[in-house]
């Protein structure tokens, strides 16, 4: 396998940033869901949000190295069968993964630094407040990254249904390039 | 808090000038020369403290008649500020006091009882997480008199306990915190 994408198949590194995102952001969102209804005195209580916010920030730096990947080595080519209306809605249906995401990361990252505090992630560094005194900010940046959270784990299924869908109804080649085994 | 207040100021009002009148305060917003804090006990191993950054009063006392004072306050619940944004937020959710359903917290008094010299118990409904209860808040009148602006000033500062569940809090926090104190001082400038 190749390390840059081909006109046919993703390459090494494409395919691992993509199912390295899609294992953190599931792995995320029901590490989010559980620790919000945590007791008090549970020994997770602190380290769920820790552990949640430090994954949260490399991910932010992983989707970052993915969109400049994205220039570097563009994906492979559209598949022949996919007509006009399935291009639009593949790239229209991505780009609301990517800005979703990253809308998610900067809202989660605004909650914990409305106060001016940073976040330490995992002990090896600290990411510094750059906004903070919004009024209610960690508030409406909450809500924000809650119904986001639930918005896009529903639209990372439709995408991850989409997917099956191509590769069992249609069966094209969508999903085996995503695995580098589509045909060259 | 602000019956407290009246009661106190007519009585100290009596004690220390000799002036009494029935007159009418409100808190002062403007300088910001009164605070709502709160205190819980962490653990049970260090208080934690908070405040309430946006309320609003009013009170009335006849010094003549102490236990005629009024006071009512209302509190805007979202105000709440422990210097920490995860806990504020928290703080401000369904667990605790539930801002968005109850964005004012009240308090009306409907009884002053003199308890000394400048101090005094003021009874009232505190209106908190939508939960009506009878607090009585211990209330020490600290001073009055001009102030160089031409206006006039009373102060007074009074403590309540709340148990946490008597007003449907409903996270529970442990044994050492079952309880909040409320710590009030503040200054009321005369209508």
């Amino acid at each position: 396998m190749q390390w840059r994408n081909s006109s046919t198949n993703y390459g090494v590194i494409s395919i691992l940033l993509h199912w390295l995102v899609a294992l953190a952001v599931v792995g995320l969102f029901a590490l989010g869901y559980w620790m919000v209804g945590l007791n008090y005195y549970s020994s997770w209580y602190r380290t769920a949000p820790e552990i949640h916010k430090g994954v949260g920030i490399l991910l932010f730096g992983l989707m970052l190295l993915r969109v400049i990947w994205r220039f570097i080595s563009p994906g492979p080519a559209p598949l022949v069968s996919h007509g006009r209306v399935t291009r639009l809605a593949t790239k229209l249906g991505h780009g609301v993964l990517y800005v979703g995401l990253f809308v998610l990361m900067i809202s989660g990252y605004l909650i914990s630094t409305a106060d001016g505090r940073a976040i330490n992630v995992f002990g090896w560094f600290d990411v510094p407040a750059l906004i903070t005194g919004i009024a209610n900010q960690e508030d409406i940046a909450g809500l924000v990254h809650e119904y986001l959270a639930w918005a896009l784990i529903v639209f990372a299924g439709i995408h991850a249904l989409a997917a099956l869908k191509h590769h069992f109804v249609d069966r094209d080649s969508t999903l085996k390039r995503m695995f580098g085994r589509a045909d060259p | 808090m602000l019956k407290n207040m009246f009661a106190a100021l007519a009585l100290g009002s009596m004690i220390f000038s000799g002036q009494v009148a029935a007159a009418d305060y409100v808190i002062d917003k403007d300088g910001q020369h009164a605070f709502v804090n709160f205190k819980a006990s962490h653990l049970g191993y260090s208080w934690l403290w908070g405040t309430f950054k946006d309320f609003e009063g009013s009170f009335s006392f006849d010094a003549a008649q102490p236990q005629a004072s009024k006071v009512n306050v209302t509190l805007k619940t979202a105000s709440l500020d422990t210097n920490h944004a995860e806990r504020d937020k928290h703080l401000r959710s369904e667990d605790f006091l539930n801002v968005s359903k109850y964005p004012t917290a009240t308090f009306k008094s409907t009884s002053v009882k003199s308890t000394g010299e400048g101090t005094a118990d003021i009874q009232g409904d505190l209106t908190l997480n939508g939960v009506t209860k009878p607090v009585v808040i211990a209330a020490k009148f600290i001073g009055e008199g001009d102030d160089p602006w031409g206006g006039y000033r009373a102060g007074f500062e009074g403590t309540t306990t709340l148990n946490l569940k008597d007003f449907d809090i409903k996270m529970d926090l442990g044994p050492a915190t079952q309880t909040v104190d409320l710590i009030i001082s503040v200054e009321g400038v005369r209508q």
